[in-house]
């Protein structure tokens, strides 16, 4: 993985002083909430409904066994003992004091950790694949571009004040494991004939209130323009992106109104002027230097057996119901990708406590050379477990209850944090996600449902992502009571779409009933196993899902959605 | 009004404190529309300037013009061939418009005269707003002296801008 050099650490380093004076300055009253706020906003600090919220950068969502220990310490020493991990694969404290948080930078930065640009209207931290460097599927390790972006983008003078926040995703993979397809810059890099490496552009997409699929307006990008061409598409949207109304404020409304054709010329126009210049192009030699961090562990030669598929069929039925969810092939012989589901009876989405963050980091270490991914969909991935050791990791993450065997199942939910801690919210996501997770668990099992993506949101700033979820959930205000909304048939791979309201809004107790009830017609609309819950939506289109839902059951706390 | 400036003497590079100096007496005096013209080097609006050009150029004084964040880019080419100095104005904070008209007019237009930023200047904003070509700045509030000390703040830049034409990575080792 990337490790810093001494110009990263003395960055990091010097942003944690640099924010320690702001800070002080604020609480003596010498800067105002209002000019304090832009700037806590580049560091990544919310004030939320009870406390300060904090988000930690995980560039790329990768983390060492060290960070991972230090992340735990800091949750223990400064919060509640607990983190969250988000859709865009970063870590938010909820409890964290505005006056610790300078010395939690400090610490941060001691791992080659921070917060910079984690919010606030600049470009934010870059996501990609969680498979990247192992997936069979790869074409391009993402990783070196990422790290390529995030230094480009760190601190870049020009682009701290955008009309809105700016996120990029990379893939590299035929399969988007990072929902490219809703950023507002998103790469695929490809190679061309010749093995040269470039990049599919995507521009536009996002989700919140309106949303869109990103337009290709590159096919193959050199990889050398990397950085020329996301500047000229940073300086088109910072001069001509709306800042009258936040809500069209983001590239996808500027597409909108020029057009995909007209956007596209204005950034090629821009592009050619500055395509060249020695401050952008990149060479092979500083693209070999950042991708010789990202070289493939060193593996064993192993023998063929035991294999996935083997321990899917074994007796161990436990363990094979969690190799067959949560385990993936590697690109390897003998290894294995293990993706750890944060998505317990126990805990919200996406939350881990500090004991868990430190048992994960004995687990890498022990299994899968000292590393750890998030995932956009809230979970962790331990990329590079032997088959051999498969067992035996799933009995250690049993130990610290890390063994749901749901990943990409309907019970692996993605949630917002919601009214209980966001004072953006209409309604609560935390016990919704929990409700129906206690529903459908036990239909999971017995009926073997497949990949379902269940997504919610606590308004309709859309942080869960539910419009692209295959089941969607979003979280409306009706005269001061928390009702919710379903979205069918959303996906945010490379087939992406935005899912579609199915009908009237439920009231809080009456939606488990409802993804419950949608969840059951699928099983009976299914040809048979191998037809996914998606496939089905997209055979049947959602007439059946809607009589199912609410034929039967319709009840007087339902009323049309606002 | 307090009012820092580049010094005359320091190189074009990466911002530092030591490179910028509190103007006391600034010689440029910025004119309303309706005023009448003293003696000197003034700034004028751009309806101004426009409306007054062969006066003003007569006068064997320069010129400042003062333009919205929003200016289009052919006025920008224009202004940045005739004028002596041009002021930004920051309405906000958050609008971070003017960052990208200073790149502009520094390496589209070439622009070499004085870029003065002027509004909602903030002690923050300074070392960003350096880095993009501005090299004068009139802080809306908080003791100038002190803000001297926020272009130290980080002496770690990645990427090129109007002050340093290279990237990190072609001006240093690295790991
Ligand atoms: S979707 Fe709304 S409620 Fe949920 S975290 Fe985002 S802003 Fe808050």
């Amino acid at each position: 993985m990337y490790r810093y050099d001494e110009h990263d650490l003395r960055l990091v380093q010097e942003r944690a002083r640099q924010f320690r004076d702001q800070v002080a300055r604020r609480l003596s009253g010498a800067l105002s909430e209002e000019e304090f706020r832009p700037l806590r906003l580049q560091n990544g600090l919310y004030i939320q409904l009870h406390a300060y919220m904090l988000r930690i950068a995980i560039p790329y969502g990768l983390l060492s066994s060290a960070q991972l220990r230090k992340l735990a310490h800091i949750t223990r020493t400064y919060d509640r003992g607990y983190g969250h991990f988000t859709t865009r694969q970063n870590l938010q404290l909820n409890w964290v004091r505005l006056e610790d948080v300078p010395t939690i930078l400090d610490e941060l930065a001691s791992v080659e950790m921070h917060a910079i640009q984690t919010s606030g209207n600049c470009v934010r931290n870059v996501t990609s694949d969680p498979f990247a460097g192992v997936a069979r599927d790869e074409d391009v390790d993402p990783r070196p571009y990422c790290e390529l972006l995030r230094q480009y983008s760190t601190f870049h003078p020009e682009f701290a004040y955008l009309p809105r926040k700016f996120k990029i995703a990379v893939t590299g993979s035929r399969h988007d494991r990072a929902a490219i397809a809703v950023h507002d810059i998103g790469l695929r890099a490809v190679r061309d004939a010749t093995g040269g490496i470039g990049f599919e552009v995507f521009v536009g997409g996002g989700q919140g209130r309106t949303p869109v699929l990103a337009t290709c307006i590159r096919t193959f990008l050199p990889e050398r323009h990397l950085l020329s061409y996301t500047e000229a598409i940073l300086r088109v949207y910072n001069q001509l992106g709306r800042r009258d109304n936040i809500y069209k404020a983001r590239i996808k409304i500027l597409l909108n109104e020029l057009g995909a054709a007209e956007l596209t010329r204005r950034v090629e126009e821009e592009h050619a002027r500055i395509a060249d210049d020695e401050g952008l192009v990149l060479t092979d030699d500083e693209i070999q230097r950042v991708a010789r961090h990202f070289e493939p562990a060193v593996y064993e030669q192993l023998e063929a057996s035991p294999t996935i598929d083997g321990l899917v069929l074994g007796k161990d039925r436990t363990l094979a119901r969690w190799v067959e969810a949560n385990v993936v092939g590697h690109r390897t012989p003998g290894y294995a990708i293990v993706q750890i589901s944060l998505k317990s009876e126990r805990l919200p989405p996406g939350d881990a406590t500090h004991a868990q963050l430190d048992a994960v980091a004995d687990l890498a270490d022990r299994y899968s050379f000292g590393r750890a991914v998030v995932t956009h969909r809230q979970n962790l991935v331990l990329t590079d477990v032997k088959i051999s050791d498969l067992a035996a990791l799933h009995a250690d993450l049993a130990r610290v209850e890390l063994a749901s065997p749901n990943v990409g199942r309907v019970t692996d939910i993605v949630a917002c944090p919601g009214l209980d801690y966001c004072d953006l919210a209409n309604a609560r996501s935390i016990p919704v996600a929990q409700d129906v997770a206690a529903r459908l668990r036990s239909l999971e099992t017995e009926q073997d449902l497949g990949p379902i993506t269940l997504n919610i949101s606590g308004c309709i700033n859309a942080c869960g992502h539910h419009h692209v979820g295959n089941l969607g959930i979003l979280g409306i205000d009706k005269l001061g009571e928390e009702f919710y909304q379903l979205t069918l048939g959303g996906d945010h791979t490379e087939t992406a779409a935005i899912g579609k309201i199915l009908g009237p809004s439920f009231a809080a107790t009456e939606i488990a009933g409802a993804v419950e009830r949608a969840v059951r017609a699928y099983l009976a609309l299914r040809t048979d196993r191998s037809e996914t819950f998606l496939a089905v939506v997209r055979r049947v289109g959602p007439a059946p899902f809607k009589e199912a839902v609410y034929g039967a059951h319709s009840t007087p706390t339902q009323r049309t959605a606002a | 009004m307090a009012l820092i400036r580049r010094r005359l003497s320091a190189p074009l590079r990466e911002p530092r404190s030591s490179d910028y100096e509190v103007v006391d007496t600034d010689a440029w005096l910025a004119i309303a529309d309706d005023a009448a013209l003293p003696a000197g080097d003034v700034i004028v609006s751009l309806s101004r300037f426009r409306a007054e050009r062969e006066l003003l150029a007569q006068r064997g004084a320069r010129i400042g013009v003062r333009i919205p964040n929003d200016t289009a880019p052919d006025v920008l080419a224009e202004l940045a061939s005739s004028v002596s100095l041009l002021a930004i104005e920051l309405p906000t904070q958050r609008d971070g418009r003017a960052y990208t008209v200073a790149r502009w007019l520094r390496q589209r237009f070439g622009f070499r005269g004085e870029l003065r930023a002027v509004g909602k200047v903030v002690r923050d904003q300074l070392s960003y707003l350096a880095r993009v070509g501005f090299d004068a700045f009139e802080l809306s509030r908080g003791s100038a002296h002190d803000a001297l000390a926020s272009f130290d703040e980080l002496s770690v830049h990645y990427q090129a801008s109007s002050d340093q034409p290279l990237p990190l990575w072609k001006r240093a080792a690295r790991g």
